[in-house]
């Protein structure tokens, strides 16, 4: 039986406090000139609970989590590689804590270095001419992405080019980013062996074609092969070509964006350089351009002039597409990249993608081998592939979410479910270069035995899970009775 | 190779198995034109050790100054136990809860952080965070847009006095969907927006009007007539606000007649350190009858199969991953570490300790402003109650102040002149709890000091 | 295989329409389309006094996997959103085809006939071509 864990404002009794975290009080007097009308008339009802009791309470929450440093978790798209230590703890170190984002050049030479150097080393991975760090997540990147595009044409006079296509496998944020940016989605198919349909791609583009965002490899798992042609296509027809870089730790040190002809991408630090998912964020969303981006770049962004750091803003950047944090996107999350990058250094790179891409091809030649259907058998993986279970959900009434959800028993995080949308019942699977052989044997055992339990008992695999600390939650039920905020009971505050 | 478990003999195995020769052939598909040479630009790897060293060092060259910094981040007592729980791996490295049963820890604190700032901010229903404040109040103007069926104008008003960061923000984010920011000017000698500035706008289309509380100088605005204003016009009033001084100060919930529609700000001063500007979070919360309007991931209580209470996403078809192209925002990723460390530093702190920690802060600003006015050639630049930072005026140019200030280990403040010219050499001070007697006293005589050697030369 | 009343009309995009004795008409979503979304938590249906264009995007359908547009099969001006479904959304997934009625419309002239309707027999043949 689990124990379920209060909600901690179950905890609350009045008059209980950390009061060794509470400032001295000061005297009446020191408030008597904040008006009347502006003042609260009473306490906001925060938690009342001790130390300790706070202490053990988020604790227990944590335990009821999965997450890398506990569990497998080859959720696809999502790169859920090992989070070093050492990126947290030096990017924790006093000094980087406690400095303001006002503090003068004069004290930042430390910060703005390692901001610099991290600028630099992802351009070389990248291809890529210039950089801006500020984007705070992937959707950020993108919108600075697209944003650089419609600058670059509305400065050259083009002001008609507000289409943006965008591969019906598309991540959801990409049509998303493009409406932000005022642009009209076109959407473009996806042919049977994954690669974008360059006929189709021929009719979409136009005199009103401002750009095509794309993956490679793509969100289907597989190197788009006829990346070059897509590009020349595109840039004839006077579009530029973005690219999500949410796949870029298959290729890593192997094959750079700015060379396939891309003019402007994000990288996703929280993805390809290990920053913590913390339970969804703070991510990082770097934004890289070639030479014709180059005066939109979102500021603040470092120079270096001799020996000193410093940054550029509005002033030295006039064209600039503008500011979109308030400060300088998220710095701390910056310093745990630029750390993982000179703890990988120039052949650690280049192992990623070998490793990445060598540990999704072995998952899914054991999976194919234990009689699992490939979404794309005839091609390799990249870092990440598809698997679909159609043929269960057809002869054995078994979905790819029941599966997902047996394998929480099993002691795995399921991979990423019903994305990419095109391929029914898929399952897709990103192992990543931090796990071992021994990891990825042990996964392809539990799917078989999914596989036999549903095969003679499937009842219990669609009523999965059994072990956790819930079973299956009323979706419906959360959203049509809407319970978003505690609210005490009659004898609670 | 760093992080990279394979031996030799898992890659030859692993290689076989695959019926692949060497992991080059893994990657055959790819055109070998396109095929990276080298990374010649980026260094050879360090081992940890040299790293720690390298951070070390540079962390040095930074220093520890004393700092009298606000302006939209502020420096206060953080409990050890906040980032004690918020770094371990099973919130640091989780991930989305996308898998609810394997989540539940995460999305009780959400929940938890819900209601947390909802209370805070005497509104109904708050989301799980967004970037920071400057992008939760370029987003509040989008989600006014959508919610304000009767307004068709999408203009919104934007006092000066909002932070001058907030509002290029809001304008690069939210310009290409068609909304025209329109400034309002305030009193240059109370540096409040003046509601008699409104009246120009009495019989215009105004889709929703800012308020930030307190505004960039650190002055109380009179947020009940502005949001009246708002709301007899036709338009959504929009708080922006400090967490901390909600301890102290009505929350937006309550302003006016009927109070605010959204409110925003950024949650920095709950538990998350300066680290030179994130990362921070934001949150925003709203009435409940906005909240499919309402940007980035929601929490909802349920309950499972058995009966058992739970907690999951909820109303994700407003998202992107649902929605595409008409999605309410496309934020996937959110803060989800930093509301984790303010969940726990509100409980910790508690409703007084929060108090406290505002109360003092504004009472160490008092004593600043009142030290250094004593010293010639200062002066407070607006008369009225301002929240634990105040504006100065200087009778010489800010920036060479500062500098010798820096020189000598003290961060004095920030020089207002780029932003607001107008006012003359205007220097922005803060104050918080963590600042002693003896600070307040370092500054002023550094001040005094360097004002003087100034005036002699 | 979905029920499709024969005395209706339908349209491509998984909408009904009922001609009503006055002249109005009313429009739904098929139980085809309702089965699709799933149990809908949330319905939203225009204002009376709204003028629509055929094809015009003039309600939101939404469950916990899925939001989907209503387009208007024809243009016109409503003269009611069901008032029903802002509490009962689940109402279109148990009745589509009666209390679960999204909008009444006054047909704009020429409307109704120039909006190129499909009969039942039509619309059980769109059905089978997408795999239904």
């Amino acid at each position: 039986m689990t124990i379920r864990e209060k909600v901690i404002f179950e905890y609350s009794q009045p008059g209980r406090g950390a009061s060794d975290q509470w400032p001295h009080e000061v005297a009446a007097a020191a408030l008597a000139d904040l008006p009347a009308p502006l003042r609260r008339a009473s306490p906001p009802q925060l938690p009342e609970v001790g130390e300790l009791e706070a202490v053990r309470h988020f604790t227990r929450l944590s335990q009821l989590n999965f997450s890398i440093d506990t569990h497998f978790y080859p959720l696809g798209s999502c790169t859920m590689k090992y989070n070093p230590k050492a990126c947290n703890q030096y990017a924790m170190l006093p000094q980087f804590l406690a400095r303001h984002p006002f503090a003068p050049e004069s004290h930042g030479q430390g910060f703005l270095q390692c901001m610099y150097e991290l600028q630099e080393m992802l351009k070389e991975v990248t291809g890529m001419q210039g950089v801006a760090l500020s984007p705070m997540a992937g959707a950020h990147g993108e919108f600075a992405g697209v944003a650089m595009i419609r600058a670059y044409h509305r400065a050259r006079g083009d002001l008609k080019r507000n289409e943006i296509i965008v591969p019906e496998a598309a991540h959801g944020t990409n049509p998303a980013t493009a409406t932000m940016c005022g642009c009209v989605v076109r959407e473009i198919p996806v042919n049977a062996a994954g690669d974008a349909d360059l006929e189709a791609l021929k009719g979409a583009v136009g005199p009103n074609t401002a750009g095509i965002m794309l993956t490679n490899p793509s969100t289907l798992g597989v190197f788009e092969r006829g990346i070059e042609e897509v590009a020349r296509v595109v840039h004839d027809a006077g579009g530029l070509l973005y690219y999500d870089g949410a796949n870029l730790n298959a290729i890593l040190g192997k094959v750079r964006p700015g060379d396939m002809g891309f003019d402007v991408m994000h990288m996703n630090l929280h993805k390809t350089f290990s920053t913590p998912h913390g339970g969804g964020g703070p991510g990082a969303g770097a934004v890289g351009v070639g030479a014709r981006l180059m005066p939109f770049l979102p500021i603040p962004i470092v120079a270096r002039e001799g020996e000193r750091y410093r940054w550029l803003a509005e002033s030295d950047m006039p064209q600039s597409i503008g500011r979109l944090s308030a400060f300088m996107g998220n710095a701390g999350v910056l310093l745990r990249a630029y750390i993982y990058m000179r703890l990988l250094g120039r052949d650690g790179m280049r192992a990623v993608g070998d490793y990445a891409t060598l540990n999704a091809n072995y998952l899914l030649k054991r999976l194919r081998d234990a009689g699992f259907d490939a979404a794309y058998p005839e091609r390799r993986a990249s870092h990440e592939f598809i698997v679909t279970l159609k043929r269960q959900a057809r002869e054995l009434g078994v979905t790819a979410m029941d599966f997902a959800k047996r394998l929480l028993d099993h002691g795995f995080h399921a991979p990423t479910t019903y994305f990419p949308l095109l391929v029914p019942e898929c399952l897709l699977i990103e192992p990543t270069e931090t796990e071992s052989k021994g990891v990825l044997d042990e996964f392809v055992t539990a799917m078989s035995q999914i596989q036999r339990e549903a095969e003679r008992e499937p009842e219990r695999v669609r009523t999965a899970p059994h072990t956790m600390p819930v079973r299956r939650l009323d979706d419906v039920r959360a959203a049509r009775q809407l319970d978003l905020t505690w609210k005490p009971t009659t004898t609670q505050r | 190779m760093a992080f990279i478990p394979h031996t030799k003999a898992d890659v030859a195995a692993m290689l076989a198995a695959i019926g692949a020769n060497s992991i080059e052939d893994l990657f055959d598909e790819i055109p070998a034109a396109l095929r990276a040479k080298s990374l010649a630009g980026v260094p050879q790897a360090l081992n940890e050790m040299e790293i720690g060293r390298l951070m070390s060092e540079r962390a040095a060259l930074d220093g520890t100054p004393l700092s009298f910094l606000g302006a939209g981040a502020y420096e206060h007592h953080i409990p050890a136990a906040v980032w004690a729980i918020t770094t371990r791996g099973e919130f640091y490295s989780a991930y989305t809860p996308y898998q609810a049963e394997a989540s539940q820890g995460t999305l009780q604190m959400i929940y938890e952080f819900q209601t947390m700032i909802a209370r805070l901010t005497g509104m109904e229903v708050a989301n799980a965070s967004m970037y920071e404040g400057a992008s939760a109040t370029a987003e509040a103007a989008l989600m006014a847009v959508r919610a304000n069926r009767k307004s068709k104008s999408a203009r919104i008003l934007v006092p000066t006095t909002v932070h001058p960061h907030y509002r290029r923000v809001a304008i690069a984010m939210a310009s290409n969907q068609g909304l025209r920011f329109e400034e309002l000017p305030y009193c240059t000698v109370e540096g409040v927006t003046l509601p008699a500035s409104l009246a120009r706008y009495d019989r215009e289309d105004i889709t929703a009007l800012l308020i930030q509380q307190p505004n960039f100088f650190g002055r109380l605005e009179d947020v009940d007539a502005l949001t009246d204003w708002a709301h007899e016009h036709g338009a959504l009033a929009i708080a922006v606000v400090n967490p901390t001084a909600l301890a102290l100060l009505k929350p937006p919930g309550q302003w006016g007649k009927r109070g605010a529609d959204i409110a925003v700000g950024e949650g920095q001063p709950l538990g998350v350190p300066l680290s030179s500007g994130g990362p921070y979070f934001g949150f925003m919360t709203a009435r409940m009858e906005h909240v499919r309007q309402m940007p980035g991931r929601i929490v909802g209580r349920t309950l499972d199969t058995e009966g058992r209470e739970g907690f999951t996403l909820t109303l994700q078809a407003r998202e992107q991953h649902i929605r595409r192209a008409k999605a309410t925002s496309n934020i996937c990723t959110n803060q989800g570490l930093l509301m984790t460390a303010a969940t726990i530093y509100l409980s910790l702190m508690g409703p007084e300790g929060l108090a406290r920690t505002a109360a003092a802060s504004h009472a160490r600003s008092r004593e600043l402003v009142a030290a250094l006015t004593r010293l010639p050639g200062v002066r407070a630049a607006f008369t009225g109650a301002h929240f634990h930072e105040a504006v100065l005026l200087l009778d010489r140019p800010v920036a060479p102040v500062l500098k010798a200030l820096a020189a000598r280990g003290i961060l004095g403040g920030l020089d207002l002149s780029p932003y607001y010219p107008e006012l003359g050499p205007a220097l922005l001070v803060c104050a918080t709890e963590t600042k002693t007697a003896a600070d307040l006293e370092q500054y002023r005589a550094a001040l005094g000091d360097v004002m003087q050697a100034a005036r002699a030369a | 295989m979905s029920n499709v009343p024969p005395d209706l009309k339908y349209t491509k995009s998984h909408e009904w329409i009922r001609t009503l004795p006055d002249g109005t008409v009313e429009i739904g979503i098929t139980d085809h389309a309702q089965h699709a979304l799933g149990d809908l938590v949330f319905v939203e249906v225009p204002e009376a006094g709204r003028t629509v264009k055929e094809g015009e995007p003039c309600a939101v359908v939404e469950s916990v996997k899925a939001a989907s547009d209503v387009y208007a099969p024809l243009g016109g001006e409503v003269t009611a959103g069901n008032p029903r479904l802002a509490d009962a959304p689940e109402t279109v997934n148990s009745d589509p085809y009666g209390e679960g009625w999204l909008m009444r419309m006054r047909p704009a002239a020429g409307a109704l006939a120039a909006a190129g309707l499909l009969t039942a027999a039509d619309y059980e043949k769109v059905q089978e071509a997408e795999g239904a």
